[in-house]
């Protein structure tokens, strides 16, 4: 069915619209970020460099790295064995499982800290106060997207199929596993860990309420002495995450081609 | 028992009237203006350019952080932003004036930002599960433009229309960050009040109110997700 | 159950019409004319421009040249939805969210038809293909063969001048194929619609059509009753796509083939001198001869019928098909004599 011009131009206008909504706030924090402190005329790099010389910041960026690391690789290793086992040797699991994982999304991020606010005390007793104890909740609250992830990708390639060719010429499970379904899917799991990553880089519910120093804090901290610098991290994080989520669209357009085949 | 009590205070009321404004409202606004991108997105061939960036750009703001988001608007129509310096500078008005975005009003405006392109995902999937073949059968049995949409089209999309605007319901009314940053007076909505209940350390007990509010969280919310799952059930069914 | 009046049945003309997609010609100057109420059947392979040619007719696609005209009326710039076709198409098409009988009536709504005569009407429709009592029923509550049955009701609920059937039965079981197809043609015989079946399987197009039409890589290849195309192929293309053929060496003097050590007359189109005759399997019949020149390679038994392949002397493998109970009495390496049927044969290159 072809469409009218006039229909043409009125899609040419809307998405004009939508670009100007997407980058005009962007551009604000541009602008905001590199001007100079006392209202002074100039453009200036130094709030950018903030995140460098500042002790403070500097830790909170490093903490947040480190704690979106673990997170990944916490939910690499629980995730990907569990769902590949369980899809391949227990498919009645299968939407337990899935419910499961999907939970933490119906539950709003608030309500599980209110409730886990006393046994996270005892848990930075035991381990300790750095930030990385959040770890296992933030493993909980990725758990959804990173589910769906990989469980896209699990479906494209009929795990059943291919593991069942390669018991029957004689591979064992854990090499079925590992040499097998894993390289098939790994732009299912970079996916999970993008999001993973993206989610971690934000999060400030948890770390807020439980007074953790991660990124979203400390800029949340320092915008009430420094604005421009903390702009600039914002900004600085918005375009880490945004890299990261348009991979993801590219890496799914990748395992659209892949799939095909089946 | 007493904690529920809590939540009939009147100042516990207002912040619940004020999440449902919030929610329902940007909700409605997300809705329908994300709907609306949605069709214009789907219209384009399924590889070009535009579509595909378009989603991407959708994806990443939708997953906006609640700070970043904050921040974005403070630089946009804050006191010194530069949209409230342009409106300034070219028609005099004071778009600040005083301070609403750091109450109520400004919530709707910001939430709405990512309502929008959450909307957009959620939704533009459901144009895809409208097969070819059903617009080839009315145009072939006599149906314009307009009457395919009126008797095919739009009552296909109405449930996943429905139960997108309910997960938007849904995700307004958990959204915390955001607000946390933008509101440091005042607890005009539920999940500002938890905050206020859970960090105050004048007022003891304060933590039990927390509690109740919580759950009055998880009531509202579930309510809606099974409202959505339903909706979703009956989308799936049509739509294979 | 309405009369057909002589209305329904119109004739269809396709004038040399052409569709070109970049590089690709997907139809080259197709010329057709459909007598009014008749059954033709579009026969092809994939990418021959069936499918193209009938949307074309519908107008869901645009030719780029040539036209339409339908009971000598021109609809080449005729909007899809102002044609007057009721249209099936190859799955998928019933409107899931109305049921059985809102699906039928729906073009009739459109007409503007009153709730009553609608529901009567469409109730008539579905009696017609059986499906009666499933009137309050929904598109995935039906079966495959169920749910082509409601869409032809719907086509044939708007009395359309022509019906359009875009390979209804390729979606569905085999043998649902086999009931359903013959559902079609006796409702297309009572309602006398003039109608275009698409389809890429032989036997079902030889089953239903008056006439069937070979399609290839855009051009028609023959248009001529089953039987005709069966037995006097006028291409290479159609003697080797419809049934199986033989190709065996010929040599053609005068518009005589010598084929097998036996003169058989040639049909128009045939090629002169050295070349191959296109045989088909039923018209050889196997003689056990020790100087016969060829040998037995297999037997094939297929119920009733069984196929015999024998090598001749040149190695050609030949293919046979005989009663089994005289195929019974042959055996792997055994000395036959081939001989061909004195039907007339297409000799090609």
């Amino acid at each position: 069915m072809t469409q009218s011009r006039g229909f043409k131009v009125f899609r040419a206008v809307g998405l004009l619209v939508f670009a100007a909504y997407f980058f005009v706030p962007l551009l604000a924090m541009l602008d905001f970020s590199t001007q100079v402190r006392g209202s002074a005329p100039g453009r200036t790099w130094g709030n950018w460099a903030f995140m460098v010389t500042d002790e403070d910041l500097r830790s909170s960026i490093v903490a947040s790295l480190l704690l979106a690391l673990f997170t990944v690789v916490l939910m690499v290793a629980l995730l990907v064995p569990t769902m590949v086992w369980v899809r391949l040797r227990v498919p009645r699991a299968r939407g337990l499982i899935e419910f499961l994982c999907l939970l933490p999304l119906t539950i709003p991020a608030l309500v599980i800290v209110v409730g886990i606010t006393n046994v996270y005390s005892w848990v930075t007793y035991l381990l300790g106060d750095s930030a990385l104890v959040l770890t296992f909740a933030y493993v909980v609250l990725v758990l959804p997207y990173s589910y769906r992830a990989i469980d896209a990708a699990l479906s494209a390639i009929d795990a059943a199929t291919l593991s069942e060719a390669a018991r029957s010429l004689g591979a064992g499970w854990f090499t079925v596993i590992v040499r097998i379904i894993m390289p098939n899917i790994t732009s299912g799991i970079l996916g999970a860990a993008f999001i993973a990553v993206a989610l971690v880089l934000g999060e400030y519910v948890f770390a807020s309420l439980l007074h953790f120093d991660t990124l979203p804090v400390a800029m949340a901290a320092l915008y009430k002495s420094n604005g421009p610098a903390a702009m600039a991290a914002a900004l600085a994080s918005m375009i880490l995450v945004a890299v990261l989520l348009v991979g993801l669209t590219f890496l799914s357009r990748d395992r659209h081609k892949q799939g095909a085949s089946s | 028992m007493g904690n529920l009590d809590a939540l009939t205070s009147e100042a516990a009321l207002t912040a619940l009237r004020g999440s449902l404004v919030l929610s329902g409202s940007t909700a409605l606004i997300g809705a329908v203006l994300g709907a609306l991108l949605a069709y214009l997105i789907v219209s384009m061939p399924p590889h070009s350019l535009v579509r595909r960036a378009t989603m991407a750009v959708s994806g990443v703001l939708a997953q906006f952080g609640g700070v970043v988001l904050a921040f974005a608007w403070i630089a946009t129509i804050g006191p010194v932003g530069v949209l409230t310096a342009a409106v300034s500078d070219l028609l005099g008005a004071d778009l600040y004036g005083n301070g609403w975005l750091f109450g109520l009003p400004g919530l709707v405006v910001v939430y709405s930002y990512f309502q929008v392109p959450l909307m957009v995902i959620v939704f533009a999937p459901a144009f895809d599960g409208l097969r070819p073949q059903w617009r080839e059968a009315a145009v072939n049995l006599g149906a314009s433009t307009w009457s395919y949409w009126r008797h095919v089209a739009l009552p296909l999309l109405t449930p996943a229309f429905l139960g997108a605007l309910l997960l938007l319901f849904a995700n307004a009314f958990a959204a915390y960050a955001t607000a946390a940053v933008l509101v440091s007076q005042g607890q005009p909505i539920v999940p500002l009040m938890i905050r206020q209940a859970i960090t105050s350390e004048v007022l003891l007990g304060q933590a039990n109110v927390g509690f109740a509010l919580a759950l009055e969280m998880i009531v509202v919310v579930t309510v809606v997700m099974v409202g959505y799952n339903l909706l979703l059930r009956r989308t799936s069914r049509w739509m294979r | 159950m309405t009369d057909p009046s002589t209305e329904r049945g119109l004739a269809v003309d396709l004038v040399d019409l052409t569709r070109v997609y970049g590089q690709v010609r997907a139809l080259d100057g197709l010329t057709l004319h459909i007598e009014p109420g008749e059954l033709i059947a579009l026969l092809g392979p994939s990418g021959c421009g069936k499918t193209t040619a009938l949307r074309i007719l519908a107008g869901l696609d645009t030719a780029t040249a040539g036209t339409v005209s339908v009971g000598g009326r021109d609809l080449t710039r005729v909007p899809a939805n102002k044609r007057d076709m009721g249209m099936v198409f190859q799955a998928y098409s019933l409107f899931p969210h109305m049921t059985v009988i809102d699906n039928v009536a729906f073009g009739l709504k459109l007409r503007g038809k009153d709730g009553s005569s609608r529901r009567r009407r469409a109730g008539d429709v579905l009696d017609l293909v059986g499906l009666g009592e499933h009137a309050d029923r929904f598109a995935h509550q039906l079966s495959g063969g169920q749910q082509q049955r409601v869409a032809l009701a719907r086509a044939l609920a708007i009395e359309p001048s022509v019906l359009l059937l875009d390979e209804p039965l390729s979606a569905l079981d085999a043998k649902v194929r086999v009931q359903l197809r013959d559902e079609i043609r006796r409702v297309q015989i009572e309602v006398g619609t003039t109608t275009v079946f698409v389809t890429h399987d032989q036997e079902e197009a030889l089953a239903v059509a008056d006439r069937v039409g070979v399609m290839n890589a855009g051009r028609l290849e023959q248009l001529a009753p089953p039987a005709e195309l069966y037995s006097a192929p006028a291409s290479r293309f159609v003697g080797e796509f419809v049934g199986l053929s033989n190709r065996l060496p010929a040599d053609v003097r005068d518009g005589v083939a010598a084929v097998l050590g036996r003169e058989v007359p040639v049909l128009p189109g045939s090629t002169d001198g050295r070349g191959h005759a296109l045989v088909r399997p039923e018209s050889v019949s196997v003689v056990k001869d020790a100087d016969g020149g060829a040998t037995v390679a297999t037997v094939m038994f297929l119920g009733p019928l069984s196929r015999v392949t024998c090598t001749l002397s040149d190695g050609t493998d030949v293919v046979a098909q005989l009663a089994s109970s005289d195929a019974l009495r042959l055996e792997p390496g055994d000395a036959v004599r081939l001989e061909v049927a004195p039907s007339p044969v297409l000799v090609v290159a």
